[in-house]
């Protein structure tokens, strides 16, 4: 069975670059540029893994993994945060709201490939 | 030791700061001196009538020796022993310190207050700064993009066979994003550096005279002819605020004033018509000064000179005394500039004109053609120290620029690691 990841982000060279590294790792990706519907995105997709930006329109990544966090079956889901706020605070906030790793912008593609596949063995799919 | 344990301590310490000894107290409340000092050291209980009539000879309500007036010191006590993040051994007895050593319990508190309320001041202003709208915005587009560029570079370089779509996407991609990269951090390097909007200067003298001059172009064409006065511009100017910007706007305009005397518009534009743009040539047909000429050229109009100019003057203390920003060159906003301008140069050699060709960071970055020179402010007398300003002309499009000298804006947001002059780190890394 194919693993699946929901992408939300809304800078879209940059959900170019990763969705073609994923789908090369075996991935197929899902992504959607939009904060307002991202839950309900993740919810039907039911994927393996999200990768999330910080600052999206319509509602922030935190706001969406708060809410996902609230919904049965969804807790455990694995999600990959990116942001170009890389403070202290920021991290904080965003492990308090239940977000499952913090990866701060310009990554490298090795280190967005990594924290995918660790991700993935650690939620027991891999 | 609870609180109300603790009356004779407080009784004590009231009879102490009246000065009564204990005798006379004892007296006063008719019990014998002896009985007294088993009360004060808490070894006898009191209450009722007695209390009353001790708190009457010491001229306070009952309740405050009873109850002390520390239950808020002792709130505060805690609050200060559970903020040192240390374990307190005493805190049981937080109770005991504050009714034995009042005095010096009211400084820990009053320190603690301070300490929260300092905290209180750091986090606003840090909010504030980590949340500014236009730093944070210009900031999260910079990183963004880069990160955009970095992983579709990556691809390039490091997938072996890569199928033509993808690969024209990708430089498609890294194309665009290196125009938004370009763009971006120009917004944020003048966001930080040089920002030119008027209202964001209000409030600074020096701001607010710098930019009542932007808004005229640096030109002033009624003192060019005479048809007012420094005063007369600066009196209803609605864009200098207070009595020291208006000032620092005058003594400028006073200078402009005395630099176009020295040079007329007409005969200054011939000159400059028929044998180009030539300061110390032209010091020597006005006969003025060098420092005039490079004051004067740049406040000529754009069609007058041909091109675009800046120009900075400092003190010797090196602090910049009058911007007049040209496109490309940065000039920082707040703190000390470059140190190897030629503006510098000149100020250690007054009076010896220093004319270099100069390029700031960045790939595209154009050379500019520097002249500058340093000139006494006034005639010392014997045994005074003199006084120097400096000033410097910025001419873009440097010509002979085969190796011109590389200089930044500040080190704060100058790339290049390896400078002899640097005084602090940078924000940048080289060849950013």
């Amino acid at each position: 069975m194919g693993r699946h990841v929901v992408l939300i982000e809304d800078e879209p060279n940059i959900t170019e670059a990763i969705r073609f590294l994923l789908m090369r790792d075996g991935w197929s990706v899902d992504a959607h540029t939009d904060g307002a519907t991202a839950v309900e995105v993740i919810r039907d997709a039911g994927p393996d893994l999200v990768i999330l930006d910080l600052m999206l329109p319509g509602k922030s990544g935190l706001e969406i993994v708060r809410e996902l966090r609230a919904e049965d079956g969804l807790q455990a889901l694995p999600v990959l945060m990116l942001t170009a706020r890389g403070q202290m605070r920021d991290r904080e906030m965003a492990e308090k709201a239940g977000v499952t790793r913090f990866m701060t912008k310009p990554f490298s593609n090795a280190e967005v490939l990594t924290a995918v596949r660790d991700l993935h063995a650690q939620a027991g799919q891999g | 030791m609870a609180r109300d344990t603790l009356t004779g301590s407080r009784i004590r310490e009231r009879r102490l700061i009246l000065g009564m000894r204990q005798a006379e107290l004892a007296r006063e409340a008719g019990i014998s001196a002896s009985y007294l000092n088993l009360i004060e050291h808490n070894r006898r209980r009191i209450g009722g009538k007695l209390l009353v009539g001790i708190a009457g000879v010491l001229g306070v309500e009952p309740s405050m020796l009873s109850e002390g007036a520390e239950a808020a010191l002792i709130s505060t006590l805690r609050e200060a022993a559970a903020d040192s993040g240390v374990p307190v051994a005493e805190l049981d007895r937080v109770d005991e310190f504050a009714g034995r050593f009042p005095g010096w319990a009211e400084v820990l508190a009053a320190g603690h207050r301070r300490i929260a309320t300092l905290e209180r001041t750091v986090e606003t202003l840090s909010d504030r700064l980590t949340h500014d709208p236009n730093l944070a915005a210009s900031v999260h587009e910079v990183l963004s993009t880069a990160a955009a560029i970095r992983s579709t570079a990556s691809i390039l370089a490091e997938t072996g066979e890569l199928e033509p779509e993808w690969r024209d996407r990708f430089h498609k991609n890294l194309n665009q994003d290196s125009l938004r990269l370009s763009e971006s951090s120009r917004a944020l390097v003048s966001f930080l550096d040089e920002d030119g909007s008027g209202a964001d200067r209000r409030g600074m003298p020096q701001e607010e005279s710098e930019a009542f001059f932007q808004g005229n172009g640096f030109h002033f064409p009624a003192l060019e002819d005479g048809s007012a006065t420094p005063e007369d511009l600066v009196r209803d100017e609605p864009d200098l605020t207070g009595e020291a910007a208006r000032s620092l706007a005058q003594a400028a305009l006073a200078q402009y004033q005395s630099d176009a005397r020295a040079m007329p518009l007409q005969a200054l534009e011939q000159e400059i018509s028929a044998n180009g743009i030539n300061p110390v040539a032209l010091a020597g047909r006005f006969n003025c000064g060098l420092p005039a000429v490079l004051r004067r050229l740049a406040a000529l109009p754009e069609e007058v000179l041909g091109q675009e100019a800046g120009l900075v003057i400092c003190d010797a203390s090196g602090t910049l005394l009058f911007r007049k920003p040209v496109t490309g060159f940065a000039m920082p906003r707040f703190g000390a500039s470059c140190p190897l301008w030629p503006l510098f140069t000149a100020l250690v050699s007054p009076n010896v004109p220093v004319r270099r060709n100069v390029v700031q960071h960045g790939r595209n970055a154009a050379a500019f053609d520097c002249m500058a020179t340093a000139w006494m402010l006034k005639q010392p007398d014997f045994g005074e120290d003199p006084l120097y300003r400096a000033v410097m002309l910025i001419l873009p499009g440097a010509k002979d620029a085969q190796d011109p000298q590389p200089v930044g804006a500040s080190c704060r947001i100058c790339p290049r690691q390896a400078c002899l002059a640097r005084r602090e780190p940078s924000i940048l890394k080289e060849e950013f």
